[in-house]
């Protein structure tokens, strides 16, 4: 994340070197690879009936949504928390209308012609 | 009534199935294949191509082969549009078939919107944007050439499928349920589907190298309000980028699926719901036609203030009005489809939405005016363009207006008065805004000017031609022509206003010829960029050399001011020191890419066959690469001082 001068060279592209063994994102990686064929499992075997199948796919796409905050987009880190949280309400915002306004405008009843 | 030799021309069209145009297209383009390998073998450069271009990772090469590529696409789209036009020319035509036809407004509007205009903007933004503030290359350079090679592979896809199995036929919109299994069979529509994935990918990564890039790498002292306007409407087309397509990606996955694998998300039985993909088609589709706008608009922006010799009026409002555009392009998708009947309460909330985004652009409008008043005008070519530009994307707006009004739609809706509409924002708008930049920028891509006097009769009858075609759209859509439609009866009064529009596009097509040889003709005499600010420039990218060198600045400025660079020369221009030089640390070039790229097309390929055995093959061929990139430990390089110094020099610094 530098364009700074240490070491004597000027470096140009972001920096993606971080220490250690990357836990966090093969935790990340199972546990998405996990939640996905979950879903897809009970879908396919139709393993509830069908208003708790559709809850518990919401379920497993909000812990989904969570992994990928937390295990990969680190947004615990404390750098750039500003930017983070500007993305975050704009995210939510365009969410919250994609959502709401789907629901909205599906739920018609062909009232008009 | 028309000369007995219209309907004789007609006869005459008509002994060519479209068969024989297939076989014609087929042919050229194995010439044209043949002729490139000719040439590369012939005269030794398939190193130099390997070296230089497929496995550079350097912005601005990969900005000239986006650029390179949306002017193939806009070749073989433009093309498409002839030939629709052609068969429109008069009434009952048998140039085209029905099935035909369908094929190719289908190629022709999903290559225009995704081929064309989408990749000669990110080319422009990936020439100018690291210069303009002040950074050696973009953030992520290897992921900008995956980028490239992603959309190049995937334009690909979708364009050999009129040669391998037939085009899709849906439309650009390609709606559920026409687009499902069922009404649709056959290659066509999974081409559509796995050209747009492939290249997706490639968008949404550079929506996030451009994020990274404007954010973390810009110059010290370079403030996001010292920003030049043109970084500014990359900034937020990026974030835009960012949160629209994934939408594209799983509405396209999800009909994929149901294609592929037999699943009912869009179709009528099982419980599918068609309406559903109509929706995330334009919750994605609208932000879109911004994302191909507001770059436009930021070259529209840098090109009126460098030719007007004056500050860009109103740098907060410019800025305020980008992020409300933004933000309220994810409020009016129903816009698209008002006559789906959700309601009243919906389609009234969707239309004053609509009608809101006026506001923030018309005040753009007025700050190019304000820009220009009293400002010492050059018309240069660029310049002529951002004239042309004003009042054709408001004539564009104005009907986009017209079109928000719900009710209203209910008429207009699907008619050629909407196909006017569009094509007086994306041509009018995205295109003249990409080709004042451009002409704006080509000096510092090449190193020299195109011709100034063929650019002006390129602007002049290019602007001529184009509202020669598309104006009485207009007419004809408000007298009930509706669009795609492959031909019409006479004695509607539709006949002269087509044939005029027919006219306009072969007139716009040799319009382009003009440019073709500008280009042609600058390489030899175009007058050579030897300042690097040919132009009297007044941001970053001027300070430096045309073309720039491989690290773009010797030394990375210093900003304190927008519009930095006329500060700088008002101040006297002081040339960075050769005894500050450092070494510059730089990104290795890379194949893997290219290789990537060639791996998804052979899935993609496969998918599109069912043909599960080159799937396979082309999924482990990507995995494979990711894998042995990542254990590529030799993936950057120091230029030494030595060589700056000799480079500079050269260029008499
Ligand atoms: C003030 C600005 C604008 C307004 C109010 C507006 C409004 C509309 C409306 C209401 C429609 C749907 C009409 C119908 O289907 O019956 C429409 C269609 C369309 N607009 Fe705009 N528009 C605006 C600017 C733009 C811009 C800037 C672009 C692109 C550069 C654009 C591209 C399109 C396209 C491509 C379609 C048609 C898509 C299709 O059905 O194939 N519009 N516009
Ligand atoms: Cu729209």
């Amino acid at each position: 994340m530098d364009t700074s001068h240490h070491d004597g060279y000027e470096h140009t592209a972001v920096s993606t070197h971080r220490e250690g063994f990357p836990w966090k994102d093969i935790i990340g990686l199972v546990l998405s690879l996990a939640l996905t064929f979950t879903s897809l499992h009970i879908v396919l075997t139709h393993a509830l009936p069908i208003g708790a199948l559709i809850t518990a796919i919401v379920v497993l796409a909000v812990f989904q949504l969570f992994v990928q905050l937390f295990l990969f987009m680190h947004l615990t880190e404390k750098t750039g928390t500003r930017s983070n949280i500007g993305a975050m309400a704009f995210g939510l915002f365009v969410a919250f209308t994609i959502v709401a306004g789907s629901i909205w405008i599906m739920a018609f009843n062909s009232s008009s012609s | 009534m028309l000369p007995r030799y219209f309907y004789n021309f007609s006869t005459f069209m008509s002994m060519f199935p479209h068969n024989y145009l297939i076989y014609g297209a087929d042919v050229s383009i194995v010439g044209a294949t043949a002729l490139i390998i000719f040439v590369l073998t012939y005269f030794k450069k398939w190193k130099w191509l390997w070296d230089n271009w497929i496995t550079t990772v350097d912005h601005k090469r990969i900005g000239i082969m986006y650029i390179l590529a949306a002017f193939a696409m806009f070749f073989r789209g433009g093309t498409d549009g002839l030939l629709m036009r052609t068969q429109l020319a008069l009434p009952n035509l048998h140039f085209l078939s029905a099935q035909h036809y369908d094929e190719i407004f289908t190629t022709h509007g999903t290559i225009m919107i995704l081929f064309m205009a989408m990749p000669m903007l990110i080319g422009l933004i990936n020439v100018a944007v690291p210069l303009q503030i002040g950074a050696r290359d973009v953030a992520f350079p290897y992921l900008n050439a995956i980028s490239f090679w992603t959309f190049f592979f995937g334009a690909m896809l979708f364009n050999i499928s009129f040669v391998f199995g037939g085009s899709p036929d849906a439309g650009w919109t390609s709606y559920a349920p026409l687009s499902e299994l069922q009404f649709d069979p056959g290659p066509g529509e999974n081409y559509y589907l796995l050209g747009l994935q492939l290249a997706g990918i490639g968008t949404i990564a550079t929506g996030v190298n451009f994020l990274v890039t404007i954010l973390k790498m810009r110059a010290p002292g370079m403030t996001l309000m010292k920003m030049p306007q043109f970084t500014w409407a990359t900034l937020i087309t990026s974030i835009i980028i960012i949160f629209a397509f994934p939408v594209l990606t799983v509405a396209l996955a999800l009909l994929t699926i149901d294609r592929l694998a037999g699943a009912h998300f869009f179709t009528i039985a099982a419980g599918g719901m068609p309406m559903m993909w109509v929706n995330l088609f334009w919750i994605w589709g609208h932000p879109e036609v911004y994302i191909v706008i507001l770059p436009a608009f930021g070259i529209l922006s840098d090109v009126i203030s460098t030719f007007s010799g004056k500050k860009i009026f109103g740098y907060t409002a410019m800025v305020v009005s980008l992020a409300a555009i933004a933000a309220l392009s994810f409020t009016v998708w129903v816009h698209h489809f008002f006559t789906m009947g959700a309601g009243a309460a919906v389609n009234s909330f969707f239309g004053v939405s609509t009608m809101l985004i006026a506001i923030p652009t018309g005040v753009k409008i007025f700050n190019w005016l304000f820009t220009m008043y009293r400002g010492r005008i050059r018309f240069t070519t660029p310049m002529l363009w951002a004239l042309a530009f004003i009042p054709t994307f408001v004539v564009g707006g104005m009907t986009g207006v017209m079109l928000a009004v719900a009710p209203a739609d209910y008429q207009y809706h699907n008619s050629y008065f909407l196909v006017s509409h569009f094509h007086y924002v994306l041509i009018g708008g995205t295109v003249f805004g990409a080709f004042a930049g451009i002409y704006y920028w080509w000096p510092k891509m090449f190193g020299h000017k195109l011709n100034e006097r063929l650019g002006r009769w390129h602007v002049g009858t290019f602007v001529l031609f184009f509202n020669m075609t598309f104006f009485p759209m207009y007419i004809v859509g408000l007298m009930g022509m509706t669009r795609r439609m492959y031909t019409y009866p006479s004695g509607l009064g539709w006949t002269a206003l087509n044939l005029i529009e027919t006219i306009g596009a072969f007139g716009q097509g040799a319009s382009m010829m003009i440019m073709a040889v500008n280009i042609v003709r600058s390489i030899k005499f175009g007058e050579r960029d030897v300042t690097g600010d040919i132009w009297d420039g007044r941001t970053l990218e001027w300070s430096t050399t045309s073309p720039a060198a491989e690290y773009n600045f010797s030394v990375l400025p210093q900003v304190t001011s927008v519009d930095e660079w006329w500060e700088e020369k008002k101040r006297g221009v002081v040339r960075p020191d050769h005894a500050t030089f450092k070494p510059i640390h730089m990104p290795n070039n890379s194949g893997w890419p290219f290789l990537i790229g060639l791996s998804f097309f052979i899935a993609g390929f496969g998918l599109v066959f069912n043909w599960w055995l080159s799937a396979i093959v082309g999924a482990l061929g990507i995995i494979t690469f990711l894998f042995l990139r990542s254990f590529d430990y030799n993936t950057d390089h120091y230029i030494p001082v030595d060589e700056v110094k000799r480079v500079e020099a050269a260029a008499g610094r």
